[in-house]
């Protein structure tokens, strides 16, 4: 009987996903920031609980039916046993046990890991706006007054405060190797926090499918040593055109697989002209 | 005159639609002048489209599923060549508005109008059969649902000939479904197929809910009720308190395209995310009005294949009935990335786990109902041990994406793919082919073919596990849904391995028609004379295969669950010929009414009417809609007797049938 075999090699393809392919991998196998490694370990505990209650529900599943086959002479035919207290209470005490410790990590990581929540850290976090357009995306840094498109630049070890809005249709910015993605919505605004503890280049997606361009809607995450950071960003300030209201009303016809670049200035409020949240119920406005 | 409708609504240039809906026309011509040929319109007419009979309003609901299954699985195959070569900017034979077409279709089509009409006839097949009765309680509404139900479908199809369909995803989220990114007809035949089958479904679970509750047999109360008909109770519960937030729902945003409303649109303080609530608030409990019926169905197979009662009963229906409710307050587990705060994500995760208990809880007595039985390894049962295994593996990446940090890094990834028809395949599909497999020799009074029933199985347990593991592992790679073309090579390799498993899942199919036609051809052979081929517990095994018209010539008499069961044993300890002593009396029967069958007609008008912005067609449609109503309404005779020596007669025949094949 193929049966049991099969159940061996379907928990040995969840298996694959261990820490030993993980380093090549990318994705949210292989975390570089404090959140996406959290995360996972969540992932992988959360995993493990069940597959401790899962594996034996499978193999008792095919031991029962193959021992009780109507050919094994050795099994007891027991026609009327339908009912028995202790099992029942047994059976209704293991899914109630895992829950209760599942439903305990899932509710502290919940409030652990809440995006909005600022990460620990010494130095203060840099602060971007992402603005989710058909189909690219435009990072603003407000403090350092440049943008982006398509190339996220943050210096590696820092939090990066995020605030998230769309021009249009909904997106989900997601960096796998950082973690926590987010909904980027019209006129509301949501905020994440994350961080990548070593320089490098990340691919960053949408995930949210937001119509014919949705494919290309990619962008790269460079976190840079700090240094190199503060080069990058007297760079930008230094040439490319400014952000002003006719380049912005350009950024927003639709194109796909806009080539990185970078604005030397940005109209102030431009953010908030886009997010308009326009009252002040914060039940509108994702986070307070 | 036309409205928007012009030629250029035909695909002519684009060669993939054209020959699609070339071979799909010349399906149906094929099938309309065979029958054509053969002359079996009035049969057809008369025994079939307008029948209120439910056990053939089920069996048509069934048919219509398993064609719309062909459909949805050729969109499968497209969707799995395309990612399969696709990598690269310009790789793949669809371009994107193509291909974006394809997963909406793929996903309305399988949960719509292949896996709803698939348990919504499996539940009007058995439910009335297993409670002891002759019919459901609104007869002629049973078959307006059913022809609504086909009028959705029939527009959902019309749009690959004339227009276009969604591109927007299976649940059509704003502000892209709106008519600023979304212009063109597409999200239309979307809205007004599924608003036309919805009215069909709450119909539907108006209908059965009403059976089950107010017309069981004498001595059958509620705790006696078969689980299958416990489930279906539930699930028509849900439909009754869910298809109307979908309706509203839609009719928002049609509101919104139509009429230039602000309901979710993106300016104008329009709130897309309520629409995302809205449509979750039915769609989460949409996926237990699908699974429950299922579990139903395993329950009475895995009793039956098993020859012992099944195990606590009491738990069971405990369990279904607090998913029925607790399916209502799970929904926002869909979109933790909203950013709805630490709280509500932490109260609507842990919800969803705890809907995980009495899930659980159902698989162990499954467990334990085979747990001292004689477990013969028909056909139904090989998809009911296939679903155990399968199901536990969906509930716990389930559970996984019910933890939000977990979910922040899976959402929307392949891993929530896998996970969902993880459930849907080893849950839903793999229980209406136990149903389909276990009630057929009831309803055309022979066997289906065991060896290629078994064939089928493990072709689709094989396939599925080829198709959707690798997904579980992509997603971790950070692959996300609805990808046109993707550019890490890295990913390639996993997609070929799920295509191969797309496959097996067609060989699997493919062994169904194979099935279907070997069983046909050797009917006589396989013919079911005793009405009880499976040595069955429940009422409806009891009657004749086919029941006759009337189900039951006298009304059974239910002294405890498993009432056949034990009627069974009762009698073959007295040996009595109960037969002889039955007192027959006349009944009555609804006579067939072409009511469903014309609604259905206006309905697909009006529909196309509204697509399309004709606005007298629309007038029509609907007047003619009316008109068929108040016929109906004003109609003179709605029953017809049948005599008690023609009831007599026919039941005798079968209690002697009955007993001459029954070798204790």
């Amino acid at each position: 009987m193929a049966r049991p075999a099969t159940a061996i090699a379907l928990a040995a393809a969840l298996g694959v996903a261990l820490p030993g392919l993980a380093g090549c991998s990318g994705g949210i196998l292989d975390p570089q920031g404090p959140v996406a490694t959290q995360e996972l370990t969540i992932l992988w505990d959360s995993m493990g609980i069940m597959l401790a209650i899962v594996i034996p529900t499978i193999l008792a599943t095919l031991g029962v039916a193959w021992w009780f086959r109507a050919g094994n002479t050795r099994a007891r035919y027991r026609p009327d046993w339908e009912y028995s207290g202790r099992i029942e209470m047994v059976v209704w005490a293991i899914p109630a046990m895992t829950v209760l410790l599942l439903g305990g990590i899932g509710w502290v990581s919940s409030r652990d890991l809440d995006p909005p929540k600022p990460l620990p850290a010494d130095t203060p976090p840099v602060t971007v706006q992402v603005v989710s357009l058909d189909w690219k995306w435009l990072f603003i840094y407000p403090d350092q007054n440049i943008a982006s498109i398509n190339h996220l630049v943050v210096p590696a070890g820092t939090p990066v405060s995020f605030q998230l809005t769309s021009d249009g249709v909904m997106n989900s910015f997601f960096v796998p190797q950082l973690g926590s993605q987010i909904y980027t919505m019209p006129r509301m605004i949501t905020r994440l926090n994350l961080q990548a503890d070593r320089p490098g280049r990340y691919s960053g997606i949408s995930a949210q499918f937001s119509g014919a361009g949705f494919p290309d809607m990619l962008f790269t995450l460079e976190a840079l040593p700090r240094d190199a950071f503060d080069s990058w960003v007297a760079n930008a300030r230094a040439q490319g055109e400014a952000l002003d209201a006719p380049a912005y009303a350009r950024l927003t016809q639709s194109s796909r697989a806009d080539r990185p670049r970078t604005f030397r200035s940005v109209m102030p409020g431009l953010f908030d002209a886009v997010a308009n949240p326009g009252h002040d119920d914060p039940r509108l406005n994702g986070h307070p | 005159m036309f409205g928007k409708l012009s030629w250029s609504a035909i695909p002519i240039n684009e060669p993939i639609d054209m020959i699609a809906s070339g071979l799909m026309i010349l399906a149906v011509l094929g099938v309309l002048a065979w029958v054509t040929v053969k002359g079996y319109w009035p049969y057809l007419w008369r025994e079939w489209l307008t029948s209120v009979d439910h056990k053939r309003i089920g069996v048509m609901y069934v048919v219509l599923a398993l064609v719309m299954l062909l459909r949805g699985f050729t969109d499968a195959v497209m969707m799995r060549l395309q990612q399969a070569v696709s990598v690269g900017p310009d790789a793949g034979y669809l371009p994107p508005e193509h291909y974006n077409q394809i997963f909406s279709a793929h996903g309305t089509i399988m949960i719509f109008f292949m896996a709803m009409p698939f348990v919504i006839g499996l539940m009007n097949f058995a439910v009335p059969l297993q409670l002891g009765i002759r019919d459901v309680a609104f007869p002629t509404l049973n078959s307006v649902s059913l022809w609504l139900t086909a009028s959705g479908i029939l527009l959902t199809n019309l749009s690959l000939v004339v227009g276009e369909f969604a591109r927007t995803g299976w649940l059509a989220y704003p502000p892209l479904s709106e008519l600023k990114y979304s212009p063109g007809v597409g999200v239309d035949y979307y809205l007004w197929a599924l608003q036309i089958s919805g009215v069909g479904t709450l119909l539907s679970g108006i209908n059965l809910a009403t059976t089950i509750l107010k017309m069981r047999a004498p001595g059958m109360s509620y705790m006696r009720m078969p689980v299958f008909c416990w489930t279906a109770l539930a699930s028509n519960l849900l439909i009754i308190a869910a298809f109307p937030v979908l309706t509203a729902t839609f009719a928002m945003l049609l509101l919104d395209r139509y009429l230039g409303m602000h309901f979710f649109t993106a300016d104008g303080d329009g709130n897309p995310m309520m629409y995302v609530n809205l449509i979750w608030v039915w769609g989460h409990p949409e996926v237990y009005i699908l699974i429950l019926p299922c579990f139903g169905v395993f329950s009475e197979v895995v009793s039956t294949f098993s020859g012992k009662p099944l195990f606590g009963y009491r738990s069971m229906v405990a369990a279904t009935m607090a998913i029925c409710i607790l399916s209502f307050i799970v929904w926002l587990h869909h979109f933790f990335t909203m950013g709805a705060g630490a709280n509500v994500n932490g109260f609507f995760g842990v919800m969803t786990m705890i809907i995980a208990v009495p899930t659980g809880v159902k698989v162990y007595n499954w467990l334990f109902t085979m747990y001292g039985g004689r477990v013969r390894f028909n056909a139904p049962i090989l998809w009911s041990v296939g679903f155990m295994v399968t199901f536990v593996i969906g509930g716990m990446t389930g559970v996984l994406l019910a933890v939000p940090p977990a979910d922040f890094i899976l959402h929307n990834s392949l891993f929530l793919i896998a996970h969902f028809h993880n459930v849907i395949i080893g849950g839903v599909v793999f229980g209406v082919l136990a149903g389909y497999m276990y009630w057929f020799p009831k309803a055309f009074g022979f066997t289906l073919d065991e060896g290629w029933g078994k064939v089928s199985f493990w072709c689709w347990f094989v396939g599925f596990y080829l198709a959707f593991m690798p997904l579980y592992y992509l997603g971790m790679l950070g692959m996300t849904r609805r990808l046109q073309h993707y550019d890490n090579p890295g990913w390639q390799p996993w997609l070929i391995v799920a295509a191969v498993g797309v496959a097996f899942i067609l060989a699997g199919i493919l062994a169904l028609i194979i099935q279907l036609v070997v069983s046909m051809r050797t009917r006589e052979r396989r013919r079911d004379r005793t009405g009880d081929p499976w040595q069955g517990r429940t009422l409806e095994w009891s009657t004749s295969s086919p029941p006759p018209a009337w189900n039951f010539a006298v009304l059974p008499q239910v002294e405890r669950e498993d009432a056949y069961w034990h009627m069974k044993r009762r009698a073959r300890e007295e040996r009595a010929a109960a037969a002889e002593a039955l007192a027959y009396e006349p009944i009555h029967m609804p006579l067939n009414s072409p009511t469903g069958f014309v609604t259905a007609f206006f309905a697909v008008v009006t529909g196309f009417a509204l697509i399309w912005h004709i606005w007298w067609l629309v007038i029509l449609g609907l007047v003619g809609a009316l008109i068929t109503t108040l016929v109906f309404a004003w109609r003179d005779e709605s029953e017809f007797e049948i005599a008690a020596e023609e009831l007599a007669q026919v039941d005798r025949a079968h209690q002697q049938a009955y007993w001459a094949g029954d070798t204790p």
